[in-house]
């Protein structure tokens, strides 16, 4: 199993154990983690399932498609670190991925 | 709005779909562009038979010329999200020749310069943005529901939906609160068929039209010397991206933000009260728990889809659902046929305010052109329905909606209503 951290803009956490396989949207709508809506159910097709991955992990999960930096240069709240959680797939390699959630989904 | 019936498309028109069984014409016959079955509230059988049978379809012949009709839930995401494909050039109307649509406006652009144009005013329907506006359109909210008659019928589009939609925008727009009238019928002016209520012919429309782009062409020269506001007009008159725009880009700008900003949540807010009127048990269930009601408005976003369709234009050949598409055809995406798609969406052609992934729907559209102003629709029907639910038992439908002559605005003209207040 894989742990990912989920802080609210609020500082509330989350941590959830998932197996690999899925993405960190999923393992955070099957966990019932607040702040993500994955309006387009997992397909880089809307820009709501935003979330900023701290510093340290972002060698680790991999490189935007020009599709997900497409959508995201939409989003209002766009940070380097920004990402599209239904892009990032859990690997053994996130174990203890640390991620914040915006303050909006837009 | 009793001469509806007596304008140019009535039953007796050679493309009139009105009154006929779904399955008894040759299926190529069927064309959904045609805007008598949605008046008549008839689409839903034929869209039903086109999913099943044939869910890329070819129209050859319509009043609209030929294009492919895209039916299906994942077929239409499909489309929407490889703008590379499916160009929003020239037009995302069905009608080549709605002037309006080929005024130039960032829905009917792809990449980069849609890009742009959009980041350029999406702040102001921003989530960031509409914390500070929840305080007035509530008071707003209470203000119009306040001044409701008990026990006596009324029509609930002109009171309610239209009313609180045109104040909405008037605040968007920082246009004189006193004029607003005029956003609402340049609204509905823009997307009229004349003939069908709004507007008798061409030069009626037309007429209204310049009305509103001389307005605007005002309110753009009194901002451009003022200092930068948080309206909307301030912010393409100062915006790096928008400011030397052509004067026909800003005008097809704002229709577009007119159109997109107006009509949509008016027919959604009277979609509801019907959608709940026609589903009793659904209404119990909201009077049992009010904190249902943020789900149910996104599941009365998907049953209403008050905007029937977008089109796009093939940019190569291509291939969809095993059908041949070649470049330069027309494709019209059907969401409100993919939003009851029950191979994507559980129980799709039932209403209900509990349902689980109730945000997963097409109504807001998907990719690059997702509906920029998805939020504020979410925060003004949330808003009005927990208002409506501390001040009335029921909202009752008391007679027949009249519905828009439209394939595209899929809407309410009229909705009567009598107001039962808390026990």
């Amino acid at each position: 199993m894989v742990n990912i951290q989920f802080i609210e803009h609020d500082g509330s956490e989350h941590s959830v154990e998932v197996s690999t396989g899925g993405s960190v949207m999923q393992a955070a709508v099957t966990n019932g983690v607040p702040g993500i809506d994955a309006d387009c159910g997992g397909s880089c097709s809307c820009a709501t399932c935003h979330v900023y991955v701290n510093e340290e992990w972002l060698g680790k999960v991999g490189e935007l498609s020009p599709t997900e930096e497409a959508m995201l240069s939409l989003s209002t709240d766009r940070k380097d670190n920004s990402r599209l959680s239904c892009q990032i797939q859990v690997t053994e390699e996130l174990d203890g991925l640390v991620v914040t959630t915006p303050e909006f989904q837009f | 709005m009793s001469d509806v019936a007596s304008g140019p498309e009535s039953k007796t028109s050679k493309w009139s779909m009105v009154g006929k069984d779904p399955y008894a014409m040759p299926i190529e016959k069927i064309d959904l562009s045609h805007p008598g079955i949605w008046r008549a509230n008839e689409f839903l059988p034929f869209m039903e038979r086109l999913r099943s049978e044939e869910p890329v379809h070819y129209c050859p012949e319509s009043a609209v010329g030929p294009y492919w009709s895209v039916m299906k839930y994942k077929d239409i995401m499909e489309v929407d999200t490889s703008p590379h494909i499916y160009s929003s050039e020239p037009t995302i109307g069905i009608v080549d020749s709605f002037e309006e649509f080929t005024l130039p406006a960032f829905i009917s652009m792809d990449p980069p310069k849609h890009d742009e144009q959009r980041r350029v005013v999406q702040d102001v329907v921003a989530p960031a943005n509409l914390k500070n506006l929840e305080g007035l359109i509530r008071q707003r909210v209470c203000t119009i529901l306040d001044g409701l008659p008990i026990d006596e019928e009324f029509d609930w589009v002109e009171r309610v939906s239209i009313e609180l939609t045109t104040q909405m925008l008037a605040t968007l727009f920082d246009f004189p609160f006193e004029d607003r009238s005029k956003l609402t019928f340049w609204s509905d002016a823009a997307t009229a068929i004349p003939g069908g209520g709004i507007v008798s012919n061409q030069e009626e429309r037309w007429e209204a039209l310049q009305e509103c782009f001389a307005y605007f062409i005002r309110l753009w020269n009194e901002r451009v010397n003022e200092k930068s506001g948080n309206d909307l007009i301030s912010m393409l008159a100062h915006g790096e991206a928008t400011r030397d725009m052509p004067q026909e880009e800003y005008l097809g700008n704002i229709i577009l933000l007119i159109v997109g900003g107006n009509d949509t949540t008016r027919n959604s807010i009277s979609g509801g009260v019907l959608a709940l009127n026609e589903n009793p048990a659904e209404y119990d269930k909201l009077r049992a728990d009010p904190g249902l009601i943020r789900n149910m408005v996104s599941e009365i976003i998907r049953w209403q889809t008050p905007l029937a369709h977008m089109r796009r234009t093939a940019l190569v050949d291509t291939e969809l659902g095993g059908k041949q598409i070649k470049a330069g055809e027309k494709v019209v995406m059907w969401y409100a046929s993919g939003n009851r798609d029950e191979e994507s969406i559980e129980r799709a052609n039932e209403f209900l305010i509990d349902r689980k992934n109730a945000r997963q729907h097409l109504s807001f559209g998907f990719g690059l052109h997702r509906c920029m102003g998805n939020r504020l629709a979410e925060m003004q029907l949330t808003i009005v329905w927990e208002e409506i639910m501390k001040r009335f038992q029921k909202v009752e439908v008391v007679g027949e909606p009249e519905r828009v002559y439209s394939s595209f605005v899929k809407g309410y003209m009229s909705l009567p209503v009598k107001l039962q207040p808390l026990d």
